[in-house]
């Protein structure tokens, strides 16, 4: 097992060195910087400027430091607001953007499997076609749709949910309903297809010849192999919801990472864009390698520690 | 001898989008207690649908009992609620299936698969369960049992498997025992050995068996009676020695003639011609076409059975006495 992670950890920070260099190379082959946007500042500002963040140096060194700021995890002042440094933005806004990611997954996988099983188990009935109905709707409507309507009808002319911010729980329906809908609806297709043929399986019809009651045969043996899939597209959720985060957190003014993440490329702010990125990578790389462990534990036959014979 | 099972006049229908399947049409057997009945017919003849039938295991819809009764121990299994059947299940009744490869669930333990039933119906503690289920492994001969209830499906192999699979039917130490055509996904050599387990187990436990089979070897080594069935309905049923020796209807003889032996010389006869279509039955006998016997009434009239002895019977108009006569004149001339 410890072989495996740290194997693991090293295809890890792998990865992540590629896309630090990704970013790298797109951020300064993207025209302009940090200050020529403002057109008042004369030359010599510019150049100490330039200096004090080490812009001026050749590309390698400016490379070389990169990589030293994101191994000693110091990103440094961000470029706009001097007085903050990286890591003061992300520890304020990752929390927040973590609880309403959190809070999406959760409603997203809970609704989304009940829906799938719901349908399976009314196949071709009112409730099956009500939920993939559903289902539809979620995958076709993007969240910034979505979010715009749930905005319009029930903050501003129902008044039953505040309009935006984050600060109670009333606060966190409509984001987290917006962000949670389209993974919902894949999740719910997923279990729904996979449930069918799930019990089809002769195992299933075995545990009926065992007299056991219909809830324990869904539950312990339909479920769990049921799942095994929408384990597999969980990675591709989660960073699907990171990424909708950021329109989501743009829509209802939630200070979270994404409002960071986005005015940082705006303005060419290097150092916010490299910690922010880096640390999203990085969040997601060990989120995906968690999701591999839980398939691991959940299906016996994948054994991610030691090959094993008859 | 006590009767455990009596089916009567049993019909079983499956409603599809191209119309209605008669699978079963009037099946009638008996099993007495601790014997074995194989039930013998080709693929798509109602085996099967049987053998659901009497577990209570009819997907509904599309499939539907509609006549007949299953009578075991008395009770009428047809009318039984789904809560009380669920109490049979497993209990009085077991069930083996076909294919040992699916019918144990990957991500659940041997452990936790063969003591589930037994939790279930009997109020047994931990401790009780793992010793009934390490009995159980000893009985169909699995070696280090103790270590084997930890593993998963995928560590064991066919044979294995389907050891499992009969220790799971046999947990609640059941009455009756349906097997499904238990070694057709085997090798020869672990069907046999699947075959010594069935007669040890019945020695052991006493308990009746219903082989449903298409695999004549097989029902001449364990079998006490056999009922051969065709288009969902019985067509002759015997003793193992009344329906090897003296088959009376010209699909049982077609059956045995397909078998092949070492000692016999040239082809295989194998038996012309494919069952008939389901969605609607032919009116008389349903071998008719492919019977090299037929006669003008066989398409008309569905025959009688005739008992040849207190356990030979057989349902073919060859037997009526007027189809006697017209043989032994057709043998003068």
């Amino acid at each position: 097992m410890l072989k495996y992670i740290l194997k693991k950890l090293l295809v890890m920070v792998l990865t992540l060195w590629i896309i630090i260099t990704l970013t790298f190379v797109l951020m300064v082959s993207v025209p302009g910087s940090p200050f020529n946007s403002e057109g008042n500042s004369n030359e010599i500002v510019q150049q100490n400027l330039e200096k004090h963040y080490n812009l001026d140096k050749p590309l390698h060194v400016q490379y070389l430091l990169y990589l030293k700021s994101v191994a000693t995890l110091d990103f440094g002042p961000s470029i706009k607001q001097p007085n903050q440094t990286v890591n003061d933005l992300l520890g304020r806004g990752f929390p927040i953007s973590a609880e309403l990611g959190f809070i999406t997954i959760i409603v997203a996988v809970i609704s989304g499997i009940i829906l799938g099983i719901l349908a399976a188990l009314r196949h071709n009935g009112i409730i099956d076609y009500m939920a993939m109905g559903i289902a539809v709707l979620g995958i076709s409507i993007p969240n910034f749709i979505l979010a715009t309507l749930l905005i319009q009808n029930l903050a501003v002319n129902w008044e039953i949910f505040p309009v935006a911010t984050w600060k109670s729980p009333m606060h966190m329906v409509l984001p987290v309903f917006a962000l949670a809908t389209g993974p919902m609806a894949i999740i719910a297709r997923l279990t729904r297809s996979t449930m069918l043929e799930v019990l089809t399986q002769d195992y299933i019809k075995m545990a009926r010849a065992k007299g056991l009651t219909p809830w324990k045969i869904i539950v312990k043996h339909a479920l769990r192999n049921a799942l095994m899939p929408v384990i597999t597209i969980m990675g591709t959720l989660l960073a699907g919801i990171m990424t909708g985060s950021f329109v989501i957190e743009q829509i209802f003014a939630i200070p979270g990472m994404g409002k960071y993440f986005v005015e940082s490329i705006n303005h060419r702010d290097f150092p916010v864009i490299m910690g922010t990125t880096v640390f999203y990578s990085a969040f997601l790389i060990v989120m995906l390698f968690l999701v591999d462990i839980a398939y691991g534990i959940l299906d016996p036959r994948i054994k991610v520690t030691k090959k094993e014979g008859e | 001898m006590e009767k455990i099972l009596e089916v009567n006049d049993l019909h079983v229908t499956f409603t599809t989008y191209g119309g209605t399947v008669q699978a079963v049409r009037g099946v009638d057997f008996h099993l007495n207690k601790g014997e074995t009945l194989a039930i013998v017919g080709e693929s798509g003849c109602g085996k099967s649908v049987t053998s659901n039938a009497i577990m209570g295991l009819i997907p509904n819809p599309p499939g539907k009992i509609i006549g007949g009764r299953i009578l075991f121990k008395g009770k009428d299994l047809t009318r039984l609620h789904e809560k009380k059947m669920r109490s049979i299940r497993g209990v009085d009744i077991s069930m083996i299936f076909q294919d040992p490869m699916t019918a144990l669930n990957p991500t659940l333990t041997i452990g936790t698969q063969l003591m589930e039933g037994l939790k279930q119906h009997r109020k047994v503690s931990d401790k009780e369960a793992k010793k009934r289920a390490l009995e159980m492994m000893d009985l169909v001969g699995i070696p280090n049992p103790e270590e084997r209830l930890k593993q998963y499906p995928h560590q064991f192999s066919g044979g294995m498997r389907q050891r499992i699979v009969i220790a799971i039917a046999l947990i609640c130490e059941p009455e009756l025992l349906i097997a499904d055509e238990p070694t057709t996904a085997l090798d020869v050599t672990i069907q046999a050995q699947i075959l010594e387990l069935f007669e040890k187990i019945q020695n052991v436990t006493g308990v009746s068996i219903i082989l449903i089979t298409h695999d004549l070897g097989v029902v001449a080594k364990i079998a006490d009676r056999i009922a051969v069935m065709y288009a969902g309905k019985i067509i002759e049923t015997g003793t193992k020695r009344e329906i090897f020796y003296t088959p009376q209807h010209p699909y049982t003889k077609g059956l045995l003639n397909s078998v092949p032996r070492l000692d016999a010389k040239g082809k295989l006869k194998p038996i012309d011609g494919t069952p008939p279509d389901l969605f609607s039955p032919p009116k008389g006998c349903p071998f008719t076409a492919r019977c090299p016997m037929a006669m003008e009434v066989c398409n008309k009239i569905y025959p009688a059975s005739s008992d040849l002895s207190d356990s030979h019977s057989v349902n073919c108009w060859l037997q009526d006495e007027r189809a006697k006569q017209l043989l032994a004149t057709m043998v003068t001339n």
